[in-house]
C-alpha cells in the first residue's frame, strides 16, 4: 500500500498493465498502451480515490502523462473550491 | 430538413409495410417505475401483452412512449434537481431487465436515450445540462446515439463523419445507419471526426440537413424503429459539442458505450427470464406420449440451464451495477463480462426455448421465436461478442483474486 497520492496512482497503474515498468516520472503515453478505455478507468480512479471531480478542461493530456503530473493535478484540485 | 424527416407517425406510416400496431396499448393506470416490482408491474400490464403486435407492425405506438414518460421511466437515474428520479445504476439494471423480458424493442429505446441523456449529465456543462436534462428525463425529448455507419461499426475509429470547426461553432457532414429509435428520436448523439479527435455532437432532428430514412424490416428488435441518418453540412453552435477535446474525446464514446452495454446486458438477462418463463409454462401442459415435456430428463436439462444462466447473468449485471454506484473503475471491464455472457447465454436459451415450443414456437402464437430473433441482436450490438472477448482477453493478465 502506498500513501502519498503518487504511490496510489502509480499502483493502479501497475495493476492494469503488470508487464509494463512504470515509476512515477515516467511518461504512460510514450508505452502506447493508454487507450480510451483505460483513460477513462484512469479518471475514476482518480476522482474515486480522491474524492475529486476532475473538470473537462483539466481533462489534459499533459495533466495525465505520469503519475507525478497526475499527483499534481490532484493537489491543485484538492484545494480548489468544487465549481459543479 | 427534407419530407422524409417529417412526422414520426407519418415516417413509419410510409416505411413501414406491415400497417398499423394492433393490440390495444392503453393498459391500466400504475404507479411510477421506482423498482423491480414496479417495472414488472407495469411491463406485465402495459408492455408484454402487445410486445408481438409491436413486433409485427415495425414499430411501438406514441401511447407507450407516453406510458413510460408517466411511468418516469425514460432517465430515472438522472439527478431529481433536473427532474429525475436518482435512481440507482442496481435498480437501473433490474428495471432494463424487466423491461427487456417484455420487450427488447422499447428496452432499444430506453437502451439509447440512457445513452444520450448519461452522457449530456456526466460531461455536459451547465448550461447544456440545465438546456436538455429536464426534457430528457420527462421524454418529451427522446435520444439516440448515432455512432455506426455505413463504413464503420465495429472499428468506432473508421468513422468518416466530419465535423469542421467555423468561426462560431461546425458544421457536419456524413451518414450514420442502423440509429435505433431513429425514426422517433428528437435529438441524435453524433459521433464526428474533428480536427484532432473523434467529438460528441448533440443535434436536433429538426436541424436544416438532417434527413432520416426509416430501415424496416431488421431480423429483431423489429419495433425499435431503426433509422438512416445523414448530415448534410448541418450547421451547429459551438455547445453542440460535448466533453472534453483531445486525448480525452474518446471517453465520451466510452462511458456512452458502456451504459449501452449495460442496458443490452440487463435486456438480455430479461430475454433468458422470459425464455424460462415461457419454456416452463409450456413444458408444465404440453404433453407427449402422456408425460408432460417438463419430465422429460432432455428438456429438464435445458431448463436446467436456463434456470442457472438467468441467475449467474443477474449477478454479473448486478455486479457491474454496485460497481457503478461506486464510481469503481472495475466496472467497465465488470460490464464487458456481464453483456458477454448474458447475451450469449440469451441466444443458446432463446434457440432452446424455440425447441421446446416446437411447431409452436416457431409460430406468431407464442413470444419465443420473438425472443429468438431478439436474442441475436444482442450478440452484436453494443460491441459484438468477437469484440467483446478480444478485450476481456486484455484483461487476462491482470486477472488475479487478490
Ligand atoms: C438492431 C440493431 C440496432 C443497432 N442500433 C445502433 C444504434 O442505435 N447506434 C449505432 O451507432 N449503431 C447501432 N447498431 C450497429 C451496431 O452497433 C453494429 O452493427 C456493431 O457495432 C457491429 O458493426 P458492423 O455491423 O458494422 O459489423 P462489422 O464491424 O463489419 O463486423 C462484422 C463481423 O466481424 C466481426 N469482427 C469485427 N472486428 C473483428 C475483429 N477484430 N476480430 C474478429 N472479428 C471481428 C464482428 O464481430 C462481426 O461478427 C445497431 C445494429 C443492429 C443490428
Amino acid at each position: 500500500m502506498f500513501d502519498t497520492a503518487q504511490g496510489q496512482i502509480l499502483e493502479f497503474v501497475r495493476g492494469r498493465y503488470p508487464q509494463a515498468e512504470i515509476d512515477a516520472e515516467q511518461d504512460i503515453f510514450a508505452f502506447g498502451f493508454v487507450n480510451s478505455l483505460f483513460a477513462m478507468e484512469l479518471v475514476m480512479f482518480v476522482e474515486k480515490t480522491f474524492g475529486i471531480t476532475i473538470p473537462n478542461e483539466e481533462l489534459r493530456i499533459d495533466n495525465f502523462r505520469s503519475a507525478n503530473t497526475m499527483a499534481a493535478l490532484v493537489g491543485r484540485l484538492q484545494n480548489e473550491p468544487v465549481v459543479a | 430538413m427534407t419530407l422524409l424527416n417529417e412526422a414520426p407517425a407519418a415516417v413509419a406510416a410510409a416505411g413501414s409495410v406491415t400497417g398499423p400496431v394492433t393490440g390495444p396499448v392503453t393498459g391500466p393506470v400504475t404507479g411510477p417505475v421506482t423498482d423491480r416490482a414496479s417495472a414488472r408491474a407495469f411491463v406485465d400490464a402495459c408492455v408484454t401483452p402487445y410486445a408481438n403486435a409491436y413486433d409485427r407492425a415495425g414499430r411501438v405506438p406514441e401511447d407507450l412512449l407516453d406510458q413510460v414518460a408517466r411511468a418516469g421511466l425514460w432517465a430515472p437515474f438522472l439527478p431529481s434537481a433536473y427532474s429525475g428520479a436518482d435512481m440507482d445504476m442496481v435498480t437501473l439494471g433490474a428495471v432494463h431487465e424487466e423491461v427487456g423480458r417484455g420487450c427488447s424493442s422499447l428496452r432499444s429505446l430506453l437502451t439509447v436515450h440512457t445513452m444520450l441523456a448519461w452522457t449530456v449529465r456526466r460531461w455536459g456543462d451547465p448550461a447544456q445540462r440545465e438546456r436538455w436534462l429536464p426534457e430528457l428525463a420527462s421524454g418529451a425529448t427522446l435520444g439516440a446515439f448515432c455512432l455506426s455507419e455505413p463504413g464503420a461499426g465495429s472499428d468506432a475509429s473508421g468513422i468518416a463523419t466530419t465535423a469542421v470547426e467555423t468561426g462560431g461553432g461546425w458544421v457536419l457532414n456524413g451518414v450514420k445507419k442502423w440509429t435505433t429509435g431513429g425514426q422517433r428520436a428528437d435529438l441524435f448523439l453524433v459521433f464526428a471526426r474533428t480536427a484532432t479527435s473523434i467529438g460528441a455532437f448533440l443535434v436536433p432532428r429538426d436541424a436544416p440537413g438532417v434527413r432520416v430514412v426509416p430501415i424496416d424490416d431488421m431480423l429483431g428488435t423489429r419495433a425499435s424503429m431503426l433509422a438512416e441518418i445523414s448530415f448534410q453540412d448541418v450547421v451547429l453552435g459551438r455547445d453542440a459539442l460535448l466533453g472534453p477535446s483531445g486525448f480525452t474525446a474518446g471517453m465520451v464514446l466510452t462511458g456512452a458505450l458502456d451504459l449501452g452495454r449495460y442496458s443490452v446486458a440487463a435486456g438480455s438477462v430479461g430475454i433468458i427470464q422470459a425464455c424460462l418463463e415461457a419454456s416452463s409454462a409450456y413444458a408444465a401442459e404440453r404433453t407427449v406420449g402422456g408425460t408432460p415435456l417438463a419430465r422429460l430428463p432432455l428438456i429438464q436439462a435445458k431448463l436446467s440451464d436456463m434456470v442457472t444462466d438467468a441467475r449467474a447473468a443477474r449477478l454479473l449485471l448486478a455486479e457491474a451495477g454496485r460497481l457503478k454506484d461506486a464510481g469503481d473503475a472495475n466496472t467497465i471491464m465488470a460490464t464487458w463480462v456481464a453483456k458477454y455472457f448474458a447475451s450469449v447465454a440469451a441466444a443458446r436459451h432463446a434457440a432452446e426455448a424455440v425447441q421446446i415450443h416446437g411447431a409452436n414456437g416457431c409460430s406468431p402464437d407464442y413470444p419465443v421465436a420473438r425472443y429468438y430473433r431478439d436474442a441475436k441482436v444482442m450478440e452484436i450490438i453494443e460491441g459484438s461478442s468477437e469484440i467483446q472477448r478480444i478485450t476481456i482477453a486484455g484483461q487476462a493478465e491482470r486477472e488475479t483474486t487478490i
